[in-house]
């Protein structure tokens, strides 16, 4: 079938990327700060996620050491709700498209 | 021959567990004085959005504008009415003996805030200073020294009753 040439063109408009990738999952990163403790750090991992507590103390540690860590992921609705826990308990956490 | 080292007893701790969601508080006079003074502040301070509790109030979207606005606009008010909720909660329980898991949450939420507060304006970063003890900033370091040794008491006690849940 031949393709009219006034047919529009398909282009790559990225303000319709979510709508093209609607299943691209969220990551949520909690960032390394100076104030909160490593301690407490490690207990809003395990008591808002669930995790054990050496999943929890590994993850605490690389926010600390590496500057950041990934802590949970999935729908844009779970990131946020996620962040939104972590910024309740005063953590410094952020979402955005994993790469 | 020398005196024998004068023995400093650990001081008992403020926040205990007791039992299954259940933690005994036991915080002397002075240092409720202490807390009945800086909540208030804290209350005044998320209410009228001080930059000091920029900390309180974190970005989620780093590069995103318009999902930032969108994300403050929905969850800011909570944020803070949660915050506040938590000061009245630690106000009404601090002359108790003994207080239940959910209030123990909002203890550690109101004192690590005045932590993350106090801890901003004094631009804190991973090593405190030795400062002498006329330095202007000292009693305020002291004060963020004391919330963090209660904060450790605090999280010790949830800890605990995580692993026994």
């Amino acid at each position: 079938m031949a393709v009219s040439p006034l047919a529009p063109i398909k282009t790559d408009d990225p303000s319709n990327e979510e709508d093209i990738k609607p299943d691209r999952p969220w990551i949520v990163l909690v960032w390394n700060d100076p104030i909160n403790l490593m301690s407490y750090v490690t207990m809003v991992f395990q008591k808002l996620f669930g995790y054990s507590l050496e999943k929890a103390t590994a993850l605490m540690l690389d926010v600390h050491q590496k500057g950041r860590a990934v802590v949970s992921s999935g729908p844009r609705e779970k990131a946020e709700f996620d962040v939104s826990r972590l910024h309740a308990h005063g953590l410094w956490a952020t979402m955005q498209h994993d790469v | 021959m020398s005196e024998a080292e004068p023995e400093y007893p650990e001081p008992r701790p403020r926040i205990s567990r007791k039992g299954a969601g259940r933690f005994a508080l036991e915080i002397p006079k002075e240092e409720r004085l202490l807390l009945r003074n800086l909540l208030p502040d804290l209350g005044h301070m998320v209410e009228t959005r001080d930059p000091d509790t920029k900390r309180l109030f974190p970005t989620a979207y780093h590069d995103d504008p318009d999902k930032e606005a969108e994300y403050q606009g929905l969850m800011a008010n909570d944020l803070a009415a949660g915050r506040l909720a938590a000061i009245k909660t630690v106000e009404e329980t601090i002359d108790q003996p003994e207080i239940e898991l959910s209030q123990l949450e909002c203890w550690m939420e109101a004192v690590n805030s005045l932590r993350l507060v106090l801890g901003t304006r004094l631009e804190v970063g991973e090593d405190l200073p030795l400062l002498d003890h006329d330095d202007p900033d000292a009693p305020a370091y002291a004060v963020y020294e004391y919330l963090g040794w209660l904060m450790e008491q605090a999280v010790r006690a949830m800890s605990e009753d995580l692993a026994q849940s």
